[in-house]
Formats: structure tokens, C-alpha cells, sequence
């Protein structure tokens, strides 16, 4: 229980992480290659503290990382939590994806036996 | 009113603070869509049946105070049920149920109401899930269900395509 509730946790922190569209971009930028603080708020219309306290939420759900230059300090991307989302999304959507792509086969057959059912002489009433 | 194509993509909404909403569209009439939705043969052949996955059980006892059991089986050993029990049963229309998990991943009883409603001989299948609360609500939109669907998904999907090229 506790290794899924921990493992539900940094899902939790990473999907409100990535609801935020400037983090995204952020993100976005980093898949690029790794950025200070000035080099990432260089395209936004946005102070470098502003764009500091995005950097703040994307290092808590361990989606960004500090590299080791110590002057620039570069910001870089960190892809596991990132796929392990993705993994999720996908098995959700997946799961509705599939059940109603399968619905539409198996009303596809239904309307098949009911046109089928119409045709022969006037036949007595179903139900 | 002119003749809308077939959009055949999930749509999540969240119609109050307690409730999540999605919508698929179906090619067929409501009459059908209602079977496919009630009757065990015919629920066994879509619902949760995802590649390695089977419905092992699948009982309805279609009547206000009836419930239903659906249990799957996936790879691996690994098995999956639910229960609940009808609470209107409106043909073929609405079904009101509550829904319980063998292995809760929420808190609290959720009542989810499907609605059929059709048009242009398409039927538009709703399914409104109300959690406990608010915050078990917001708990489950946490899980990628919601963010799935929501226009964050498009952004993130591009995010991940240009992350191809990173390890």
C-alpha cells in the first residue's frame, strides 16, 4: 500500500506540475538541452523569481534537476517521471479507447441481426 | 440543423464540483446501445476487454434494487472487480447504479448515472461519476483520467514527441 500511495504521490505532483502551460514550456525548452534561470526566462514575458517559483514546482515532482556548474547553475530535464505519466495516461485511455472501439463492433453486429431480423417476411414481434 | 460528422473521441468535463463527465459518441441507435450496456453476453464482448484482459464474471440483475458483479481477469494472474446496485433504470435511457471496487482506489461510495440519448440515428453515451466529495473528486481527476483527456494531454503528447530525441 504505501509503495503505490508513495508512487500515487509523485504521479499527483507531477500531474499538477504539467497542468501549469509555462511549466510546460519550460519543459519543453529543457527537452532541448539545459538552461540557467535567464536563459529559460528569456522567452517568457516573465521575472526571472517568477519563473524561479515555476522551477521550484517542476523540481519538487522530480521532473527537473540541477546540473553541477555551479555559477550557472543549468537546469535540465529529468524524462523518468515524465514517461512514468505518460504510462498512466496511456493505460487509462487505452482502457476506454479500447472498450468502446470494441463497443462499436459489437453494435455493428447488432445492427447487422436487426436488419437482418426486418427483412424476412413480417415475422412475428421481438419483445 | 446540419448533420454532424461522427466524433468518435472521449470527452471529459466536470459538471460540478462532485462529478466527472464523459462522452463517447456511437453510431447505432439508443435501443442498441442499451443492450450492449445491460445484457452480460453482450457487456462481456467490450467493457474493460483490453488486449490480456477477459470478463470472468459478469452477472446483472437489471432492476431498482438488483446490482451487478463484474469481475475481469488480466496477464499475469491479475484480477480486477467491481460491484453495485441500481438505483433507477430508466429504458432506454438512463441507469443510475452506485459503483464499489474490490480494491478501492477512492474513497467512499460513487454513484455514476449513464445517459443515452440519440440523435440522428447516433446515440451519444454519457457517464457521470459522484464521488464522496470534493476532494475525493479531485483526488481521482488527479489520476490521469482527466488530464488524459483535457487539452493538457495535447501539450503534453507534443512535449513527450520532442523528448524522442532525449535520454
Amino acid at each position: 500500500m504505501s509503495a503505490s500511495a508513495a508512487a500515487e504521490r509523485i504521479l499527483d505532483a507531477t500531474f499538477a506540475a504539467l497542468a501549469d502551460p509555462t511549466r510546460r514550456a519550460i519543459l519543453a525548452r529543457l527537452a532541448a538541452g539545459e538552461a540557467s534561470v535567464s536563459e529559460l526566462a528569456a522567452p517568457f514575458a516573465m521575472s526571472q523569481p517568477a519563473i524561479s517559483k515555476h522551477l521550484k514546482v517542476l523540481e519538487r515532482a522530480h521532473l527537473v534537476s540541477r546540473g553541477r556548474d555551479a555559477q550557472r547553475r543549468p537546469r535540465r530535464l529529468e524524462p523518468v517521471p515524465l514517461a512514468q505519466a505518460s504510462a498512466w495516461l496511456d493505460r487509462y485511455r487505452a482502457y476506454w479507447e479500447a472498450s468502446y472501439a470494441r463497443l462499436d463492433g459489437v453494435l455493428d453486429e447488432l445492427k447487422a441481426e436487426q436488419k437482418k431480423a426486418r427483412l424476412p417476411k413480417r415475422g412475428e414481434r421481438t419483445r | 440543423m446540419s448533420k454532424e460528422t461522427t466524433k468518435k473521441t472521449l470527452e471529459v468535463t466536470t459538471p460540478s464540483d462532485r462529478e466527472i463527465a464523459m462522452a463517447r459518441v456511437f453510431d447505432a441507435p439508443r435501443t442498441l446501445v442499451w443492450e450492449a450496456y445491460t445484457k452480460p453476453d453482450l457487456i462481456k464482448r467490450w467493457l474493460g476487454v483490453m488486449p490480456g484482459w477477459s470478463m470472468a464474471v459478469c452477472e446483472v440483475d437489471l432492476r431498482v434494487g438488483g446490482g451487478f458483479r463484474y469481475v475481469w481477469h488480466g496477464p499475469g494472474g491479475v484480477v480486477m472487480g467491481m460491484r453495485g446496485a441500481y438505483r433507477e433504470i430508466a429504458a432506454p435511457e438512463r441507469i443510475v447504479s452506485t459503483e464499489v471496487f474490490d480494491q478501492p482506489w477512492y474513497e467512499g461510495e460513487a454513484v455514476g448515472t449513464l445517459l443515452l440519448s440519440e440523435r440522428d440515428g447516433q446515440t451519444t453515451a454519457t457517464t457521470t461519476v459522484r464521488y464522496a466529495s470534493r476532494t475525493v473528486r479531485d483526488g481521482v481527476l488527479k489520476t490521469p483520467m482527466a488530464t488524459g483527456v483535457s487539452a493538457g494531454l495535447d501539450a503534453l503528447e507534443a512535449l513527450l514527441a520532442s523528448l524522442g530525441g532525449v535520454s
